[in-house]
């Protein structure tokens, strides 16, 4: 169990980190999402106590860090991993001083070595290994204590689908052993696929602090997506019914607070064309751009019209996890957090109207 | 706590698993020894051009360490790479992870590092001064001689002190680069420009490597050097004031920075 209580976290006149209190449980793997800049790494480097901060304190199962006698038997931690081990020094080696420093017996080296599938390289300088066994060599210093807790910041940041697939089994795996896993990451669609519980933070505060499946249930908005090439008489028909229709741009329309199958049958009661009719659910990458929109710290400003954050894909509505698709050819870059603030609020003002 | 020696078996495995202990170490050696003979057949061969009070004050002893200037630029590049790697490859972040207590995983690095070059410095020492003496000739001395042990070991020490503090001051300033870029040339020109520039060498002998290097003269003010204000043991305890100075600095720079 990891408590953090006001952590705050200045530098210079810049708030990093801004009274953050929460509690990461064990037996789940909790989530810690945020934009990049939001505080993520600062944080949890303060709750190894590598960075001081300005005030507030971390508690690991109620002790602070630099309490604990040999701290990689109670927390195993993955920083970025390219730049946490002395390139010189061969695999084996820079686990061995970590694990000799914690009395940890060179027996479990080998082992964290093999469960990670390093054993063949262990001899090999670490500056050679590629991201991914780098990677891999982090996470097994992270296990080299068998801590009770693992902390793990943007573990498949740069990896391979295939090295993202292990890391993602290998936390579901720690987890389900009882143990307290806390990852970070800026993809909300990663973390949909192994998070139980989830932090967000947006500029060093915390903006969420719910269990997956609530932030699930809350954030994804069903709407109905459909194109006409009688624009206009659909509009007038939806507004007759008291619909509200948002223009997504290409002619797409969408449609909230009715079915697909409502829409389709007052589409032919007024014997209106339509070229798609399609039941669509928000992704949760959406619903995590809508929150940390505000605080998103670095906009891209890209020139002309918004494009509206990408859907999941029709075969799986409301998958989490969709991948978000990167924007179509032709169309302006997603700007990232401000289109979907900028079409509620064109929503808004529509039902105004 | 962290148990000690069980962060000075981390911190011993840390140093013998680089190549950079072994060329550091090897080239304090080999440059020291290869340089102090070769001085010393040249003092042989050119004794009688020595000025009356550089051949009064003749030091055979002293003549046998004449390549620890050089020398001791490899023991700097030792101690400063001890340290300044785990900043420059990031392990420094892993290494407190896992040593939490600053104090603990300072000291027991360091003392680690300057146990052994603390060791070369002493075989250097002894093999400087055995090459020296035997080209010297007739101008030579033995270790038996009144005051010679004590710079033959005041040597090694030396050299261990030289890297303890460049030690200390990659911990200030966290980089090799940085630290290797202050202390070579302070040590091999600043310094060495300093002790013979007139009024700057009241200052300059109170330098560490200037004062620290009076424990391996035997004959006092050496070959004409100039008369200073301390002895041979003040002059390694103004050098220990250095080092001290330092570890404290680098002490006080880790336990307040973020990692």
């Amino acid at each position: 169990m990891i408590e953090l209580e006001g952590l705050t976290k200045h530098f210079g006149a810049k708030v990093a980190v801004d009274h953050l209190s929460f509690t990461v449980r064990p037996g789940v793997v909790t989530g810690f999402l945020g934009p990049n800049g939001a505080g993520k790494s600062t944080t949890m480097r303060m709750m190894l106590d590598l960075d001081n901060p300005t005030s507030g304190t971390v508690r690991i199962d109620g002790r602070h860090y630099r309490d604990l006698a040999e701290p990689l038997k109670y927390i195993g931690a993955l920083l970025e991993a390219s730049k946490a081990m002395h390139g010189g020094r061969s695999a084996y080696n820079n686990l061995l001083c970590l694990a000799q420093s914690n009395r940890i017996p060179a027996s479990r080296v080998r082992e964290v070595l093999d469960l990670v599938g390093l054993t063949a390289v262990a001899r090999k300088k670490s500056k050679g290994f590629s991201l991914g066994m780098n990677q891999r060599l982090g996470i097994a210093s992270a296990l080299l204590g068998d801590p009770e807790i693992l902390m793990f910041d943007e573990p498949v940041n740069g990896l391979d689908p295939e090295g993202i697939h292990w890391i993602r089994n290998l936390m579901k795996q720690l987890a389900a052993e009882g143990r307290t896993i806390f990852v970070s990451s800026h993809l909300m669609s990663e973390m949909a696929l192994t998070a139980d519980h989830l932090i967000v933070i947006g500029q060093g505060k915390l903006l969420a602090d719910t269990s997956m499946a609530d932030f699930i249930q809350e954030n994804s908005r069903s709407y109905v997506r459909m194109r006409s090439p009688q624009r206009e008489r659909v509009l007038d028909v939806l507004r007759a019914e008291g619909l509200a229709a948002v223009e997504a741009g290409s002619g797409v329309l969408e449609i909230d607070g009715a079915t697909a199958e409502q829409i389709g049958e007052l589409a032919a009661r007024h014997q209106i064309t339509l070229h798609e009719l399609s039941a669509q659910r928000a992704s949760l990458e959406e619903a995590f751009m809508q929150m940390t929109a505000a605080s998103v710290e670095y906009h891209a400003h890209a020139a002309g019209e918004h494009k509206v954050p990408a859907k999941a894909p029709p075969g799986a509505p409301g998958a989490p996890g969709a991948p978000d698709q990167p924007g179509q050819p032709g169309q302006p870059a997603v700007q990232w957090g401000r289109s979907y603030e900028e079409r509620r609020r064109r929503r808004s003002s529509r039902k105004g109207a | 706590m962290a148990s000690v020696p069980a962060v000075l078996q981390s911190e011993w495995t840390k140093v013998r698993t680089v190549s950079s202990t072994v060329w550091t170490l090897v080239s304090a050696l080999v440059v020291t020894v290869a340089m102090s003979a070769g001085i010393s057949a040249l003092m042989k061969a050119t004794f009688d051009e020595l000025s009356e009070l550089e051949q009064a004050t003749f030091d055979p002893t002293f003549v046998s360490f004449s390549g620890m200037i050089l020398g001791q630029l490899a023991m700097v590049v030792f101690g400063v790479l001890v340290v300044g790697t785990e900043y420059s490859s990031g392990m420094i972040r892993t290494s407190l992870a896992a040593v939490p207590q600053r104090a603990t995983f300072l000291f027991s690095k360091m003392a680690v590092a300057t146990a052994l070059a603390l060791a070369v410095g002493m075989v250097t020492s002894f093999l400087a001064f055995f090459a020296g003496q035997a080209l010297l000739g007739e101008h030579r001395t033995t270790l038996g001689a009144d005051n010679v042990l004590r710079a033959v070991i005041g040597g090694g020490l030396y050299m261990g002190l030289i890297a303890l503090f460049s030690m200390g001051v990659a911990t200030m300033l966290r980089s090799s680069i940085l630290s290797l870029g202050i202390l070579v040339p302070f040590f091999f020109l600043v310094s060495q420009i300093l002790i013979s520039v007139p009024k700057a060498k009241t200052v300059a002998q109170y330098f560490p490597d200037q004062a620290g290097s009076k424990i391996m003269q035997v004959v006092p003010d050496a070959l004409g050097s100039d008369v200073a204000p301390y002895g041979p043991w003040g002059g390694l305890g103004i050098m220990c004031a250095w080092v001290a100075a330092a570890l404290l600095g680098g002490y006080l720079v880790l336990k307040k920075r973020d990692a």
